[in-house]
């Protein structure tokens, strides 16, 4: 089943095209990994899917429901209220984690479910404390995001996610404001995650992760895709001379 | 000056407190949400709103609160024909002055929180005003604790200027005692007086810190 159907995005900034018309589907159960460079679009891809920008062209449908057409060039999209309820399929893990600071890490995943889903304290409480055991990290639970390492924060940041039960879940960098050495344990909560068949769509500068765990990786450079296919056709046989390059400088490191 | 007068002094000193006090409380309790409603309006995306509460901002933190107090008393009758009292006349002039102060307080703790806060609370999906009030405020409030505690110092010391309309605060009985008993006195024991209300707010922004640094 197609979770996410994009196409034809264009999307510009100040006159500086960064979609170019790009295409792509996301379907149930699979790790869709973008792989790209800086300014390659990959995360303006991602914030036009999870609505935190509008596209200036283009067709989005969101499990099954269309969130943007567009009519006579213009992208024109749904109400509010179908925005809204769209955005409620989807997850967002932010690079720079994006907690919220005021709350201990407990409040930061129950907030949403109580306030938006109406869900009842307990509930959503019950529900916390489980998704912080599969991050393995029970004791942190009255904890203030400012007292925990990134990697924590990553993973509470993704428990917070969680929580709200998206049918898919997106991660924009989730490594790349973390050091080495905090990075395995980010990569690892995807992996499981991966094996319980959540639908993900994982940018990220982590080629190694990106070929073991995804099912497609997707290569962009400049706001298309110039590359799509199973992480061994990529990563080994990539068809592309751009992809080649790009790859090719990765393996130097 | 003998220990009657003193006491004498004392009594009306504190009575002339009571009226700074007043003035402080009430201009507070008007100017602190007229402010936040200021900034909405500096920041809305409207021109037709924002430029108007722009130039309120303007003019208000452009002219000397005394002139402000002057126009509020005797201006209002021969432009709009209303003649506030003295009292009523010191309040408007100090919440319309500090609601001034106050909105650009806030839009600067506004804008400093980042803007992935309001990210987080779109894609979880939180209403834009969730997002406000329960995201945003909250961190506003800490941030913008240190200019606040220093406009309320500052609100104590200015209520001295509601006698130049004639309210009978603090500053206008130390005066007239000054005046009629030839002497220092007074002005020291008014030192001492403003000190202290100021030494209680000091202590209570003291307290209100410590509170919010449960969190960086």
């Amino acid at each position: 089943m197609e979770m996410v159907s994009a196409q034809n995005l264009w999307k510009s900034f100040d006159g500086q095209e960064v979609l170019r018309g790009i295409s792509c589907t996301v379907q149930q159960g699979e790790v869709l990994a973008i792989i790209g460079p800086s300014g390659s679009g990959k995360s303006t891809l991602l914030r036009c899917i999870t609505q935190l920008e509008q596209v200036d062209q283009g067709h989005i449908v969101i499990c099954g429901e269309e969130l943007v057409k567009t009519v006579e060039g213009k992208a024109r999209y749904g109400d509010k209220k179908t925005c809204a309820r769209i955005g409620l399929h989807l997850g967002l893990v932010f690079q720079n984690f994006n907690l919220f600071p005021h709350f201990n890490v407990l409040r930061n995943i129950t907030e949403a479910p109580m306030r938006v889903l109406k869900k009842s304290g307990e509930e959503a409480k019950a529900q916390a404390l489980s998704l912080l055991e599969k991050m393995g990290l029970s004791d942190k639970a009255a904890a203030y995001p400012g007292q925990l390492s990134g990697g924590q924060q990553q993973r509470v940041s993704i428990a917070r996610a969680l929580a709200m039960s998206p049918d898919i879940l997106f991660f924009d960098e989730p490594t790349s404001a973390l050091d080495p050495e905090l990075t395995g344990e980010i990569l690892k909560v995807i992996r499981e995650l991966a094996a319980e068949h959540m639908t993900m769509v994982v940018v990220t500068h982590e080629m190694k992760f990106a070929r073991d765990v995804a099912d497609r990786v997707i290569f962009m450079d400049g706001g298309v895709i110039v590359e799509e296919g199973d992480p061994q056709q990529v990563f080994e046989a990539p068809k592309s001379e751009r992809t080649k390059a790009f790859l090719a400088r990765y393996n130097e490191r | 000056m003998s220990w009657e007068a003193f006491g004498n002094l004392l009594g009306e000193m504190a009575e002339g407190s009571l009226v700074s006090l007043s003035i402080f409380f009430l201009t507070l309790l008007f100017s602190l949400p007229l402010g936040l409603l200021a900034t909405f309006g500096e920041m809305s995306r409207f021109k037709v709103v924002q430029i108007p509460v722009k130039l309120y901002i303007l003019v208000m933190r452009g002219t000397p609160l005394m002139l402000q107090l002057f126009f509020v008393f005797y201006g209002l009758k021969p432009l709009f024909g209303i003649q506030p009292q003295r009292f009523q006349a010191a309040i408007i002039a100090f919440v319309l002055n500090y609601a001034a102060y106050f909105a650009e307080i806030y839009r600067g703790g506004i804008q400093s929180i980042p803007i992935g806060q309001y990210e987080a609370g779109k894609v979880l999906g939180f209403t834009r005003g969730q997002t406000f009030f329960h995201i945003i405020l909250p961190q506003v409030v800490k941030r913008i604790l240190p200019p606040m505690g220093n406009e309320f110092v500052t609100l104590v010391k200015d209520t001295s200027l509601a006698q130049v309309i004639v309210v009978i605060e603090l500053m206008h009985v130390t005066e007239q005692y000054a005046t009629s008993s030839v002497s220092v006195v007074p002005f020291i024991v008014a030192a001492v007086f403003y000190l202290a209300m100021n030494l209680v707010v000091s202590l209570c922004f003291s307290l209100a810190e410590k509170k919010f640094s449960y969190y960086r």
